[in-house]
C-alpha cells in the first residue's frame, strides 16, 4: 500500500518554526508506524529524529501523537491508520528535535514519588509472603513503561504543568497498594497535595492513551479514596 | 570536557544497575546509558529468572548447575556455573525484598514454572525453576533495580553513547562518550569501568533484539586490544514472531504450548523424546530449520506454528498476557483460537568480553586481568552459558555477575589511584565523529546494514559450513570498504541519531567479522554453533574457549581451557 506521512519537523538549531514534512512511501499494511518512520529516516531524510529501541511496545521510547492520539509508533500498524498519517511530538513537553521531546521533568516527577518499596520491619531470610489476591490488587499498575502517553494526554496537565500527572500517580499506586509496603503515610503525604492527586478531574484521556491498557483513572480513584479513608 | 569518578558503569540494564547498587554510597559512581535506564533491553525479558528455590517441587542448585553445563554443551566454565546457580537463590530473595512483584503460589511464595532445559535429578524430567512475574519478569527486574538506584541516589548520565575505552600503561583509565543531546564529547576519567552494555543481535535480520543492541561495549574494548571470547556461539530463540522476530517467551511452552509443522505434527517428539518442546533452544531451533528445509514449514514457507489454543483463556490472560497481546497486535490473530506463525529469531550472544569470576576483564588464556576494567551481562563472557544459554539464565547472569563485578570494583577503587589519562584522551572518539559527520561519501548506512543482516541470516545463523562462512567473510570485507564511503546527511550536533546509527553499524561490522572468523576456524558442532561439514562435537580438539583479537592483520585467535569441576563432558541428549 502507499501511505503519506505528514510529520511535524522542527530542529531549533536551524528552523525558526515547526513545519510539515510530507513523505510518500510504499509499505506493507502490517508494518508498524515505526517501520515507516525508519524507512523515511533511512532512505529519504537522515535528519528525521525520534527515539526508539525495542520496537514492540515494552521500552516506552517512541510515544508520539499519531493521527492526533498518543500512541507508541511500534505498537500501531499502518493498516489501522489510513492513507494519510499525521505524526506529531507528544503534547505538553518541549520539542527538542522533530518527534523527540524533553522528558526530564516527566521522569523527575516519577522519581519524586518514592517509587521504591519502603519497609521498616526486618527482612525474612526467604521471600515475604503475599497472597495471589494481594498481588492482584496492584497488578495493573506494575505494567507502566513510563512512555508519557497518559500525562501528555491529560487536560489537567496541559492546564497546569506543575501537576505530577497520571504516570507518577500510577507508580505511586503500585507501591501504595502493595501489601508488603510500609510507606503508606509518607506516600499519602506526597499525593495529598494541590499538585498531587487532586488535580485529576477524571477525564479518562489517560486510559484511552495508555499503550499498556492500564486503567489509569481507576488507579487514581483508588488513591483518592485511600487518602480520604486514610488507609489502603 | 573531563569528568572524574571512582567508577563509571556503561549501560543501565540489569547488570549495570546491579553493579551500581554495590558502588553507591561507597564510591563516587556514574552510570552512562545510551537510553533512559528503564528503556534498556533487560525490560523485554519475559518468562522468568531461574533459581532453585524449590517452591513448586523439589529442586537444588546442583541440578540447576548441571542443566546449565549440559545446556551449554560442556563449554561452560563450571566454577562460574556453580556461582551462578548458588547465588541465583539469594539474588531472587534480594529482588523480592526490594519489592519485585513476583507472581505467587497459593501459599504466597514466589511462583515458579518449567523452562527449556531445566530439569530435576540431572535430566530426568522438567522442573519448576523459573521465578516469574507474569510474562514481564525482565520489565519488573529492570524497574525494581532502577527504583533501588533512585532510592540510593545513583548518578546517571542518560543518553550518553560510549565511543572509546581509555587505557594507559595497561590499566583502564576511563571511557569517552558522546552526549546525544548536545553532541559534546565527554571524557570520563575513572579508576574502574564496568561495561554492561548488552548484546549485538542487530547484526541479524530477524532478531528479538532492540534497535539499540549493536554491540557497542564489545566493539569499543575490542578496538583497544581486549579479546572477545566465544563469539561464534550465537543463540537463535525458537519462537520469534514470523518475519518480525518479536520474542514469544519459552514460558508459553513452559505452560504447555506445542510446536507444530504443516501436518500439525508435534515434531519435537522426533528430536527430543524426553523434553519435547522444552528442549534447549539450540536443539529446538535446529529442529525447526530442518522441518522447514524438508518442506514441512507452514504452506511450504519458512515458518512453523506455536500452538497455544489448548491453554485456555485463564492461562493466557494471567500468565502470558503480554505475548497474547503481541500476537493480537502484530499478527491480528487470537492465540486462543489460532496457532501462531513463528520462526527462530537471533536472540543472545553467548560470547563477549572475557572475565573472571569477579567480572574482571582478562586479556589472555592465562587470565591476566586489565586492572580497573570489568564487564558483566550479555556484553561479557564469564562463561556461564558455554555454547548455548538456557532460558532464564541471562537474568541470573546479569544480576549475579553484575553484583560481583560491582563489589569487586568497590574494593578496587578504595585501594587504587587513577591511572593517568592518555594525552588527548578524546582524540580517537572525536576523530571518529568528525570523520562520519564530515563524510562526503555516497553510501547509505541502511544499504550496508541490510546486506549485513540478510547475509548473516543466510550464511552464519543456525546452520553454517566452510563455504557459507567463507562467503560471509568476503562479504564483510566488501561491506567494510563500502562503509568507508558512508554518508551522514545530518550535520547537526543535537540528537544526531543518524550519526549514531553509523557508529553502531561500524560496531556491528567489527563483531560480525569476529563471529564469522571464529565460526570458520572452529571445525566442530557444539551448542548453537552447528557446522554441517563438521556435524559432531569434537572434545579432543575443541573443548576450549576462543579468544579473538582484532588488529591490523584482521582477526587472530588464542584458546583458553574450559574449567571442569563436577561434571565430565558426556554426549548431550534430551
Amino acid at each position: 500500500m502507499q501511505v503519506t506521512l505528514k510529520i511535524q519537523r522542527y530542529n531549533p538549531e536551524k528552523d525558526k518554526a515547526p513545519w510539515w514534512g510530507e513523505y510518500k512511501i510504499e509499505a506493507e499494511p502490517t508494518d508498524r508506524l515505526l517501520d515507516a518512520l525508519n524507512y523515511v529516516k533511512w532512505h529519504l531524510d537522515g535528519t528525521l529524529t525520534y527515539r526508539r529501541s525495542c520496537a514492540h511496545g515494552i521500552c516506552g521510547s517512541d510515544a508520539m501523537q499519531i493521527n492526533g492520539a498518543n500512541r507508541l509508533a511500534c505498537k500501531v500498524l499502518l493498516r489501522n491508520l489510513g492513507q494519510v498519517i499525521t505524526v506529531e511530538p507528544l503534547r505538553g513537553y518541549k520539542v527538542i528535535k522533530d518527534l523527540l521531546v524533553d522528558m526530564d521533568a516527566f521522569l523527575a516527577r516519577y522519581r519524586s514519588m518514592k517509587p521504591f518499596l519502603i519497609t521498616h520491619s526486618p527482612q525474612p531470610e526467604k521471600e515475604r509472603l503475599q497472597s495471589p489476591e494481594d498481588r492482584e490488587r496492584f497488578d495493573d499498575t506494575t505494567k507502566c513503561i513510563l512512555c508519557g502517553c497518559c500525562t501528555s494526554g491529560c487536560p489537567s496537565f496541559w492546564a497546569n504543568g506543575e501537576y505530577v500527572g497520571p504516570a507518577a500517580i500510577v507508580n505511586a499506586h503500585r507501591f501504595l497498594f502493595d501489601s508488603r509496603d510500609e510507606g503508606t503515610v509518607e506516600r499519602i503525604e506526597l499525593l495529598n497535595t494541590v499538585d498531587g492527586v487532586w488535580r485529576c478531574r477524571t477525564i479518562f484521556n489517560c486510559v484511552e492513551a495508555c499503550p499498556r491498557e492500564i486503567n489509569v483513572t481507576r488507579a487514581i480513584g483508588e488513591v483518592k479514596k485511600a487518602i480520604l479513608m486514610q488507609k489502603v | 570536557m573531563v569528568q572524574r569518578y571512582d567508577a563509571v558503569i556503561v549501560g543501565a540494564g540489569g547488570a549495570g544497575l546491579m553493579a551500581a547498587l554495590q558502588l553507591a554510597g561507597h564510591a563516587n559512581v556514574a552510570v552512562l546509558s545510551k537510553l533512559y535506564p528503564t528503556r534498556s533491553h533487560t525490560g523485554t525479558a519475559q518468562g522468568g529468572i531461574g533459581a532453585a528455590l524449590g517452591n513448586e517441587g523439589e529442586d537444588h542448585w546442583e541440578w540447576h548447575m548441571f542443566d546449565t553445563i549440559k545446556g551449554g554443551d560442556y563449554l561452560v566454565d563450571q566454577d562460574a556455573a556453580e556461582i551462578l546457580c548458588r547465588e541465583a537463590v539469594e539474588t531472587v530473595y534480594d529482588l523480592e525484598h526490594w519489592g519485585l512483584p513476583f507472581s505467587r503460589t497459593p501459599e504466597g511464595k514466589i511462583a515458579q514454572r518449567p523452562f527449556g532445559g531445566h530439569t530435576k535429578e540431572y535430566g530426568k524430567s522438567p522442573v519448576r525453576r523459573a521465578c516469574y512475574a507474569a510474562d514481564r519478569t525482565g520489565h519488573m527486574i529492570l524497574q525494581t533495580c532502577y527504583q533501588q538506584c533512585i532510592k540510593n541516589q545513583v548518578h546517571f548520565y542518560d543518553e550518553y553513547h560510549v565511543l572509546d575505552l581509555l587505557v594507559s600503561d595497561g590499566r583502564c583509565a576511563g571511557v569517552v562518550a558522546i552526549c546525544l543531546a548536545t553532541g559534546e564529547i565527554h571524557t570520563f576519567h575513572a579508576k574502574a569501568v564496568i561495561f554492561a552494555a548488552g548484546g549485538c543481535g542487530r547484526m541479524f535480520r530477524v532478531t528479538s533484539n532492540a534497535h539499540s543492541l549493536t554491540g557497542d561495549g564489545m566493539a569499543v574494548v575490542l578496538r583497544n586490544g581486549v579479546p572477545i571470547e566465544d563469539m561464534e556461539f550465537f543463540q537463535f530463540h525458537p519462537t520469534g514472531i514470523y518475519k518480525m522476530g518479536i520474542l514469544l517467551s519459552e514460558a508459553a511452552r513452559g505452560e504447555g504450548a506445542i510446536l507444530r509443522n504443516k501436518d500439525g505434527e508435534r515434531f519435537m517428539e522426533r528430536y527430543a523424546p524426553s523434553l519435547l518442546d522444552l528442549a534447549p533452544r539450540d536443539l529446538t531451533s535446529r529442529a525447526m530449520y530442518r522441518e522447514i528445509r524438508e518442506g514441512r514449514g507452514i504452506g511450504g514457507k519458512n515458518y512453523l506454528h506455536l500452538d497455544m489454543t489448548h491453554l485456555g483463556a485463564e492461562v493466557l490472560d494471567k500468565k502470558l498476557p503480554d505475548i497474547t497481546e503481541f500476537v493480537r497486535t502484530y499478527l491480528g490473530i487470537d492465540p486462543r483460537t489460532e496457532p501462531v506463525p513463528i520462526q527462530p529469531t537471533a536472540h543472545y550472544a553467548m560470547g563477549g568480553i572475557p572475565t573472571d569470576l569477579d567480572g574482571r576483564v582478562i586479556m589472555d588464556e592465562r587470565n591476566t586481568p586489565m586492572p580497573g576494567l570489568y564487564a558483566a551481562g550479555e556484553v561479557a563472557c564469564v562463561s556461564v552459558h558455554g555454547a548455548n544459554r538456557l532460558g532464564t539464565n541471562s537474568l541470573v547472569d546479569i544480576l549475579v555477575f553484575g553484583r560481583r563485578s560491582g563489589r569487586h570494583a568497590a574494593r578496587f577503587v578504595q585501594e587504587s589511584d587513577w591511572a593517568p589519562l592518555p594525552p588527548n584522551p578524546d582524540e580517537w572518539a572525536s576523530g571518529q565523529i568528525n570523520r562520519l559527520r564530515n563524510s562526503i561519501g555516497q553510501e547509505r548506512a541502511v544499504d550496508i546494514r541490510d546486506v549485513l543482516q540478510d547475509e548473516m541470516m543466510e550464511k552464519a545463523s543456525v546452520f553454517r559450513d566452510a563455504a557459507s562462512l567463507t562467503a560471509m567473510s568476503e562479504k564483510l570485507k566488501e561491506l567494510r570498504q563500502r562503509f568507508a564511503n558512508v554518508k551522514v546527511e545530518d550535520k547537526g550536533t543535537r540528537y544526531n541519531t543518524e550519526l549514531l546509527e553509523a557508529v553502531e553499524l561500524e560496531n556491528l561490522l567489527d563483531l560480525a567479522e569476529v563471529l564469522v572468523e571464529g565460526a570458520l576456524v572452529r571445525q566442530e558442532s557444539r551448542g548453537a554453533h552447528f557446522r554441517e561439514d563438521f556435524p559432531t562435537r569434537d572434545d579432543a580438539n575443541w573443548l576450549k574457549h576462543t579468544l579473538a583479537y582484532r588488529g591490523e592483520k584482521g582477526v587472530t585467535f588464542r584458546y583458553k581451557p574450559v574449567t571442569i569441576t563436577k561434571f565430565q563432558p558426556q554426549e548431550r541428549k534430551y
